[in-house]
């Protein structure tokens, strides 16, 4: 008998308790999901240029060396061989996107972070880089270099 | 009445006792008390660190009233700061050299815990909130790093950002976090300007708070070896016998750093260059060097992973082993204590070696 008595009170005390709780859930909710959003910074317009045009005239690029130049929002180095060919590579060392050099003295590509070498056709010949350099297509015409994405 | 000035004070100290419960204060602070025993001088390292980080907190607050967050005005502000503003150059140098100090005291006081089992029950949230602290600190070193926007701090945070972005599957979500962007950009540094002169302080208040409150409910840790010898055979009170020994490790932290600033003040270096090379000899913070050397040493593939991942996953996961540590090192089986010690000797080592060779071996080799 005092059971059924007592049996109505500690039910509405669940009630409550799970009736505060998803309150108290949903409203932490309602602070949490604006705030994680707006930590993540919004998507920006990638330049979608598959060509550039570089300001350096083709005679002005020595054999036996490279440069930085911008390809779109990212660094590329045009390079002339040492046999005078001229070639285009992303810039970004595939390891942990260091921006990489040409190296005079080794004649080929080098990062200087953590040491990665790469040969004249972007291939990772030696330390940690895991992939080869992008590689871009280059022409010249007239007195413009061309560089192109793709094939 | 007339009252002489001692009566003066101690009105005021009525006062002020009834309000704020003075000599319950002054109880605590006579009750406790240091144990004096042959590892007594690892006690001082802690209240060093937090020494050295009041220094950090209020010579940050100095540098706010120039630095300007931006890529187009941040290393102007600070070229500024060096040269036309007055004891600008002692302020920032004093800011750099003492975090440098604070990240060393900070890791001779973490491998001294370690070594002296300081971990043990009931004092593994200690042992927890100061990992956290450790956390805290080396990511004050790595956003504070970024904020003059030079070209070694450029090429630090790309990799240091690169570095979370190879972790299996949430990488490039984390590093899209962490940059503000696809790329290191002016929007990265407002980011990492936020995190080292908000979140990050308010993050730290909260841990050492919760850090010295338990280092007084729980009082020092006697070592092991100690413990097993009989205990320790003297206390030395804490006011003022080991505040003012305290003191004299905090005069001498003072004096160093006073002497590194004023001989060696902080570089600038040249403006970052998002489409420049990395500079040759381009390295890391020394606290980052053994990380940055191991992942220079790995080779591109192990078992067919990239190299730097199994460096990335190795780090965490030693991270994580000494993070647990109370909960391994359980009170039965003093061998397995032992191992433990062992493992802790040979991080030590690896740390040194590695940072040694970093800094021996030629950058372009």
């Amino acid at each position: 008998m005092a059971e059924a008595m007592l049996g109505p009170e500690p039910s509405r005390r669940n009630f409550l308790n799970w009736f505060l709780s998803t309150t108290a859930g949903a409203f932490l909710l309602s602070v949490i999901y604006p705030v994680s959003r707006y930590l993540v910074p919004p998507k920006v317009e990638e330049s979608t240029s598959r060509t550039v045009t570089l300001s350096v005239k083709p005679a002005e690029v020595k054999p036996n060396s490279g440069q930085i130049f911008r390809f779109g929002s990212q660094p590329a180095i045009l390079v002339r061989t040492p046999a005078g060919e001229l070639r285009a590579f992303s810039a970004v060392c595939t390891h942990l996107a260091c921006i990489v050099q040409y190296r005079q003295d080794l004649s080929h590509v080098w990062c200087a972070c953590h040491n990665g070498h790469f040969d004249l056709n972007g291939q990772n010949i030696a330390g940690p880089p895991p992939r080869p350099l992008e590689r871009f297509a280059v022409n010249v015409r007239g007195d413009q270099v061309v560089v192109s994405k793709g094939a | 009445m007339f009252m002489n000035e001692g009566q003066h004070w101690a009105k005021l100290w009525h006062w002020l006792d009834e309000r704020l419960g003075l000599t319950d204060i002054v109880k605590l602070v006579r009750k406790k008390e240091v144990p004096v025993h042959r590892h007594t001088i690892w006690y001082y390292l802690g209240g060093m660190t937090l020494f050295l980080f009041m220094i950090q907190v209020t010579s940050g607050i100095l540098l706010l009233l120039y630095y300007r967050p931006s890529a187009e005005e941040a290393f102007e502000s600070i070229q500024f700061l060096m040269t036309s503003v007055e004891f600008g150059w002692l302020i920032r140098s004093i800011h750099s050299w003492a975090a440098n100090l604070m990240v060393f005291t900070l890791f001779v006081h973490f491998f001294s815990v370690l070594l002296l089992k300081a971990y043990r029950a009931p004092r593994e949230v200690s042992w927890l909130s100061g990992m956290g602290l450790l956390a805290l600190t080396l990511t004050f070193g790595f956003t504070g790093y970024l904020l003059p926007w030079n070209e070694l701090a450029y090429f630090a945070t790309r990799v240091g950002t690169e570095i979370p972005g190879s972790v299996p599957l949430v990488g490039p979500f984390l590093r899209r976090l962490l940059r503000g962007g696809d790329d290191v950009t002016g929007a990265t540094l407002t980011r990492f300007y936020g995190i080292h002169v908000a979140i990050l302080p308010a993050l730290t208040t909260l841990f050492l708070g919760l850090h010295l409150f338990l280092v007084q409910k729980h009082g020092m840790s006697v070592p092991p070896d100690v413990e097993r010898s009989g205990g320790a055979k003297n206390m030395m009170p804490f006011f003022p016998n080991f505040l003012l020994r305290d003191i004299v490790g905090w005069l001498t932290a003072l004096a160093i750093l006073a002497a590194l600033a004023g001989y060696f003040p902080a570089e600038l270096g040249k403006k970052a260059d998002p489409f420049q090379p990395a500079p040759a000899g381009i390295k890391p913070e020394w606290y980052f060097m053994f990380m940055f050397q191991t992942l220079k040493l790995l080779p591109s593939y192990i078992l067919g992973i990239e190299g730097e991942v199994i460096g990335i996953v190795g780090f965490g996961v030693a991270g994580l082993f000494f993070f647990l540590v109370p909960f391994l090192d359980r009170e039965e089986g003093q061998r397995w204590s032992d191992v433990l010690t062992w493992i802790g000797l040979a991080a030590i080592a690896y740390m040194i070696v590695l940072t040694a060779i970093g800094y021996l071996v030629s950058p372009t080799k």
